[in-house]
């Protein structure tokens, strides 16, 4: 049972005192119940969306030697309140020659698309708005909507670098949708079910019950997935649809205020989607270490709702984790260009993803679960993972120590500053 | 005779497939440590204008084209430097008394059409006009961007016979609009003196993991 049957139940037992099989008006509250959650999603969204943008231009800034949004509130993070209220009191224009229905419902599209997906994220043990058995089905489908709306925007603009923007959009978010399937078909073989809560109950809290870590394969279908989701999100380095350098803004160019924004926040949004999807799908979701879901679902009271955010928690560390990492990769990789686009698309993404399912496959013939050389593919991928992370500290530190020095002698000063601090 | 050509060297399709995955992955992996690593480097720029080391008025050279001012206690109302002006943004108006003395009615300066090209200044024969080092010109409508230097009625024409020596430059524009261009300025805080090695801690640096490639 869900969180909002189950507060529904909750609510008729406790407020109304009716037996909820039987009562008449159970579909009532349960709908009030699913309007609140939907309520509740929105104001994720728009609470998530609003700092990364502050926290994304900061990075940015640092990245690129200079400070960032520094002004509004303590450090600047109210910057993206102001640039809210900036973008309602601009002037919403229509260009005259635009096709009025279409330029008028494209942003909402979009942002139904994005905000579709928020349905069966699994944000905790018992968190979750609606456990569809089709959950990974649903979620592909539903932000493919994305396309249509973009499609819209760069048709109802009458500009042809709307036009422009909107049809690489289409063929991108078309194209990357092919190894990003293929790479969650990874995750649903070794989970042998498509709902979201399943997957995540499929995994486990440590490590080595995730699904990264189960096999090679998997290691590299997790990377495949995150490349596919960058692209499917019109970020950088594939987001040609708004190249400012050739289309200047693409398919959003002809958009101003609210509507502008709302683009702008499906983009934001967009990120926490698949950082989510991805750590719910490859990094054990809201797994809680020593914590069987089932000994959650057995607690009671403020017991339960107390494992309830802590799995929360977990999962939104994870998942805000990733939303750095698509950042940085954000301002380190350059754009790449169209044909080279559909090259990582087509011959390689597309055929490594295919082979990841078939190693997949193979494993799961040949590796039984829990026997030893199950044991011994988890320890070793597990150990490629530290392995990994311990290298590129140190790769940081050492490209840092390096420039240190240098930066002593011409300047006299300390190179080191930590990103808080304001100069 | 066509020189030989040797054939081209075509790369083994095999070897430059995975080639370039091994590239992909290795670029991306470099790329991101660099930029990791300068999320803890000092950046080049500082906030402007509060924590500068002066204002940043007074860093300019001497001859730099600020918003124009005008000393009337040395302009003789020759109207040179508004018959110069390409864009018309000086207007004068002077009245004559009986006495034969001049007033000036008007010396207003559109700062929203002037285009700092110094024509003005140049053609000033008694350095009355002359730009100031001034450019933070921001105002909240357009109507402020005109400056009246007629502070006072009765502001009586110059005679070019015996002038005033040249009060210094931007005091004129700084008596007549209080405020004008003069930010808060904020201290900056005390740095913490440079520890020897106060090196990026390997485990402290949340956001790092540049693996997100394949």
């Amino acid at each position: 049972m869900n969180i909002i049957q189950h507060v529904a139940n909750l609510l008729i037992r406790s407020v109304f005192h009716a037996d909820p099989a039987s009562w008449p008006w159970t579909w009532l509250v349960q709908a009030v119940v699913i309007g609140i959650a939907a309520f509740l999603a929105f104001a994720f969204v728009a609470i998530f969306a609003g700092p990364v943008s502050w926290i994304e231009r900061r990075i940015a800034g640092r990245i690129q030697s200079r400070i960032g949004p520094n002004r509004v509130g303590p450090q600047g993070v109210l910057q993206w309140l102001a640039d809210g209220v900036k973008c309602w009191l601009k002037e919403d224009l229509v260009p005259a020659a635009a096709d009025r229905p279409l330029f008028l419902a494209a942003p909402y599209l979009v942002f139904t698309g994005m905000f579709g997906a928020f349905v069966v994220l699994p944000f905790g043990a018992q968190v979750v708005a609606a456990d569809l058995n089709v959950g990974i089905l649903y979620l592909l489908a539903i932000t493919s909507l994305v396309v249509v709306g973009l499609l819209m925007a760069g048709w109802g603009s009458n500009s042809k670098w709307a036009l422009f923007g909107g049809v690489r959009s289409a063929a991108q978010l078309v194209s990357y949708e092919v190894p990003s399937a293929f790479s969650l078909l990874c995750v649903v073989l070794l989970a042998g079910t498509l709902s979201t809560q399943g997957i995540v109950a499929a995994q486990g809290g440590w490590p080595w019950d995730w699904f990264i870590f189960r096999n090679p394969f998997m290691f590299a279908a997790f990377f495949l997935y995150f490349t596919a989701a960058i692209a499917e999100g019109n970020r950088t380095p594939f987001d040609l649809p708004e190249a400012e350098s050739e289309i200047v803004a693409g398919y959003n160019i002809e958009y101003s205020g609210m509507r502008f924004l709302f683009f702008l926040f499906a983009e934001w949004a967009n990120i926490w989607i698949m950082a989510a999807i991805s750590a719910f799908a490859f990094l054990g979701g809201w797994q809680i270490p020593g914590i069987a879901p089932e000994q959650i679902a057995a607690t009671k009271g403020w017991e339960f709702v107390g494992w309830q955010a802590l799995s929360w928690t977990i999962f939104l560390v994870k998942a805000t984790f990733l939303v750095f990492v698509v950042i940085q990769i954000r301002w380190t990789l350059p754009r790449l260009r169209v044909d080279q686009l559909m090259i990582t698309c087509w011959k390689y993404l597309v055929p490594l993803s295919m082979l990841m399912v078939l190693g997949v496959l193979v494993l799961l013939a040949l590796v039984p679960e829990g026997g030893g050389a199950d044991t011994i593919l988890r320890g070793a991928m597990v150990g490629l993972g530290l392995a990994v992370v311990l290298v590129s500290a140190l790769r940081v530190r050492r490209t840092f120590r390096v420039d240190r020095e240098h930066y002593r002698e011409m300047e006299g000063r300390d190179l080191w500053y930590p990103p808080y601090r304001l100069p | 005779m066509v020189p030989a050509v040797p054939p081209p060297v075509r790369p083994n399709p095999v070897r430059a497939y995975f080639g370039n995955i091994r590239r992909a992955v290795s670029s991306t992996f470099e790329g991101m440590t660099v930029t990791m690593s300068w999320l803890f480097r000092r950046p080049s720029t500082i906030q402007y204008p509060d924590r500068t080391e002066k204002p940043v008025r007074e860093m300019l050279p001497e001859t730099y084209r600020g918003l124009l001012e005008v000393d009337l206690s040395r302009c003789t109302a020759c109207l040179l430097c508004a018959k110069t002006c390409p864009l018309g943004c000086i207007s004068i108006e002077t009245c004559k008394h009986p006495d034969g003395a001049r007033e000036f009615q008007t010396f207003d300066i559109d700062n929203g059409l002037c285009m700092f090209c110094g024509l003005c200044a140049e053609a000033c024969n008694f350095d009355a006009l002359a730009h100031t080092r001034e450019f933070e010109a921001s105002v909240s409508s357009a109507e402020q961007l005109t400056v009246r230097f007629v502070d006072r009625p009765g502001r009586l024409v110059a005679k070019a016979k015996d002038l005033p020596p040249r009060r210094p430059r931007g005091s004129i524009l700084a008596a007549l609009i209080p405020g004008f261009g003069r930010r808060r300025r904020r201290a900056a805080p005390p740095e913490p003196p440079a520890s020897p090695a106060p090196a990026p801690a390997a485990g402290a640096e949340g956001p790092e993991n540049p693996e997100g490639t394949a």
